[in-house]
């Protein structure tokens, strides 16, 4: 017996091997992931390169989220992948030409770099440990510290001067890891609907609103769990990054989908058709309407009125989940979209993710779920919480 | 008149800077010759010092003496999809109406519309008229209408100079052969399906038993032995034609030179090895 996979119903004319959809849901959920490390990574280092001394609350605590969204990236490819176990085969032998191919090394190169960022940022917390813990857990810190239990103000600069080098190194490779992603899409002709050369520049910006909006609906509910006061400046320095980036975001998809339009190349008719029918809700409404245009108009009136209190709290977190709806609009739309629009230019595909499944929407969840599971454990491990940082 | 010879100084000085300049060029430009020239020479060499390992295990074939290329003369389809049954059948490609190494596509052009009709053997009105998935025919579906003009397009993969689906494997397990051929090593596809993407033509599908891609090899395990593609051998009316292009007497090589040939999407820049005679402006 064959084994099962799912058929998409379509409409005019798609090619025959086009009725069963070569990337899934969680291909739409992986750069989403990417876009997180980004984001989180650049609120970070407004802090740590630049001094921003408004970010001091968050700094750590977008470190540790920016470490757990990265280590959980390739999961979702892992899934995806047909032979899993032969993953390693772009790294063994990668194919120069393949955007693809170097993903394993830019991803590799990255997730050293924070974890030695974190390292550096967390090492006081760990010699501490290391010497007041027993057990296991006085192990485990033991081992972490490797065996350097030096807090000397002398070992702190040389640490400081680390942390700042590293992120320093980290800006160009986290957005360059995001601007690559977009790249993957971008680069291939064959689909009219993300051949675009915006594409790296679109899921930059996409990336870094989403990884701000993570950060303060992150810091605005662990402040609210361990009961401590919202340092509102902190909020509203990322509210007005938010707004800041969101603005650019928003001015680069308009731009680039005014010129697909306006190029009006083979294909457009059909685009047009898909645009005005089943894109309506998932991109007119979700990202652009619900998800871009309410926070903006939010983020803006704040701006404004120069908004603070509870109003600034509710309007920054309710601004940004939306965001976080928006870009994860914008991943699907793009991923799914490009898939939906047949290459033929003639037909249209309609795909629904299947509930369980290796790449259904259970999967998808648990590994969107993984990030957060991931940074309680590390909360914990590493209380990232704004007291015990010092200026870089 | 004191001038003159500082203005010739100049000129000289201008024309020795000039001179120096192209020597400098010239000097580059024989470098970057002699660069690219030691490498085509490094390249040639190595290809030549190669032991026989990259060649294909094959009994008497040597891939460096052909290019092979195939050519479609669609004003003789006739649709009656042998060549598909054919190329699932010799290359155990699923028998469903999803998963194909080459497909016919019939456009149609009704009285009064001036955009065709298109479908495929898939498409579900033909698949009931056929009974089953397993089973290929067109449906008779425009039987009462006023068809002003009509025609079948097969399609396979084009097996392009230029592939983009080889860019874009990550691990090199898709690869063009030395005889024009684009092949997959199933044994190292990580199936990505990052090819399928990057495939303008919907020529590769996921083979979903051995979870790699797939796609049409000319039946390379068949023209390697002398014998032709599955679906060129049993074409009832000669509309698929297969060669070498080194051999000027070849089926393709007199295909090639006596018609006006087409390729599908020369735009993508993929240079495809599909030749066509007798589409029109609509064909995808």
């Amino acid at each position: 017996m064959d084994p099962a996979f799912t058929i998409l119903p379509f409409s005019g004319y798609v090619y025959p091997n086009e009725t069963v959809m070569a990337w899934s849901l969680l291909i739409a959920i992986y750069p989403y992931l990417t876009g997180l490390v980004a984001g989180a990574f650049t609120i970070s280092s407004l802090y740590q390169v630049f001094h921003m001394q408004r970010f001091r609350p968050v700094a750590h605590l977008a470190l540790l989220t920016s470490l757990c969204c990265m280590v959980v990236v390739p999961l979702p490819l892992m899934l995806h992948l047909g032979h899993p176990e032969r993953a390693l085969n772009a790294m063994i032998t990668p194919h120069t030409t393949s955007a693809f191919a170097i993903f394993g090394y830019a991803a590799g190169f990255y997730v050293i770099l924070l974890i030695l960022e974190n390292w550096f940022v967390f090492r006081p917390h760990i010699v501490r440990q290391a010497q007041q813990k027993k057990g296991p857990l006085g192990w485990f810190y033991r081992i972490l510290s490797l065996g350097s239990y030096d807090l000397s103000e002398n070992a702190m600069r040389y640490d400081r001067k680390w942390i700042f080098a590293l992120a320093v190194i980290g800006i160009p490779a986290a957005h360059g890891l995001h601007g690559y992603v977009g790249f993957v899409f971008g680069s291939l002709k064959s689909r009219e609907w993300w051949s675009s050369d915006l594409m790296p520049a679109v899921f930059l910006f996409s990336a870094i609103i989403s990884g701000t909006a993570l950060v303060m609906v992150i810091y605005v509910v662990t402040c609210k769990l361990r009961r401590v006061a919202i340092d509102l400046p902190c909020l509203k320095g990322m509210a007005y990054t938010l707004w800041g980036f969101l603005m650019f975001a928003l001015l680069l998809e308009g731009v680039e989908f005014a010129s697909l339009v306006y190029r009006g190349r083979e294909g457009i008719d059909m685009i047009m058709e898909y645009v005005k029918g089943p894109l309506i809700v998932p991109f007119a409404v979700l990202q652009f309407g619900i998800g871009s245009a309410i926070p903006l108009v939010v983020l803006t009136f704040m701006i404004w009125r120069g908004t603070t209190g509870k109003a600034l709290l509710v309007g920054s977190a309710a601004s940004a989940l939306l965001v976080l709806l928006a870009v994860l609009m914008m991943r699907w739309n793009v991923v799914i979209g490009g898939q939906e629009i047949a290459k033929t230019g003639k037909g249209l595909l309609s795909y629904h993710p299947e509930i369980s499944g290796r790449e259904g929407l259970l999967a998808a969840a648990g590994v969107l779920a993984a990030p957060f599971v991931l940074l309680v454990i590390m909360t914990r491990l590493f209380p990232p919480w704004g007291q015990e940082a010092k200026p870089a | 008149m004191m001038k003159r010879p500082e203005i010739s100084q100049a000129k000289d000085k201008g024309r020795v800077a000039r001179r120096e300049f192209l020597r400098t060029l010239g000097a580059a430009a024989t470098c970057a010759g002699a660069a690219v020239a030691a490498k085509i020479v490094v390249s040639e060499a190595s290809a030549a010092a190669e032991p026989p390992a990259p060649r294909p295990a094959i009994p008497n074939y040597d891939w460096t003496r052909h290019r092979w290329a195939y050519g479609v003369d669609a004003t003789k389809c006739i649709g009656c999809l042998r060549c598909v049954e054919a190329c699932k059948l010799e290359n155990d490609v699923a028998l469903d109406a999803h998963h194909f190494r080459t497909w016919v596509e019939r456009y149609v052009y009704l009285e009064g519309e001036d955009k065709p009709r298109v479908d495929s053997q898939n498409d579900p009105v033909n698949i009931e008229a056929s009974g089953s998935e397993r089973e290929y025919r067109f449906a008779n579906r425009y039987k009462d209408a006023k068809v002003e003009k009509a025609f079948f397009v097969p399609k396979l993969c084009n097996h392009c100079t230029h592939p983009a689906c080889v860019q874009v494997c990550p691990t090199g397990a898709t690869y063009k052969t030395l005889d024009g051929a684009v092949l997959i090593d199933h044994d190292y596809c990580i199936g990505c399906q990052y090819c399928v993407q990057a495939c303008p033509y919907g020529a590769r599908f996921f083979n979903e038993r051995k979870h790699v891609t797939e796609k049409c090899t000319w039946c390379y395990h068949r023209i390697t032995k002398g014998l032709l593609p599955a679906c060129v051998e049993v074409c009832p009316v000669g509309a698929r034609i297969f060669g070498d292009l080194d051999d000027k007497q070849s089926a393709i090589s007199k295909f090639v030179r006596n018609n006006r040939v087409f390729v599908l999407r020369p735009e993508s820049g993929n240079a495809p090895n599909v030749f066509y005679v007798g589409i029109d402006k609509d064909v995808l």
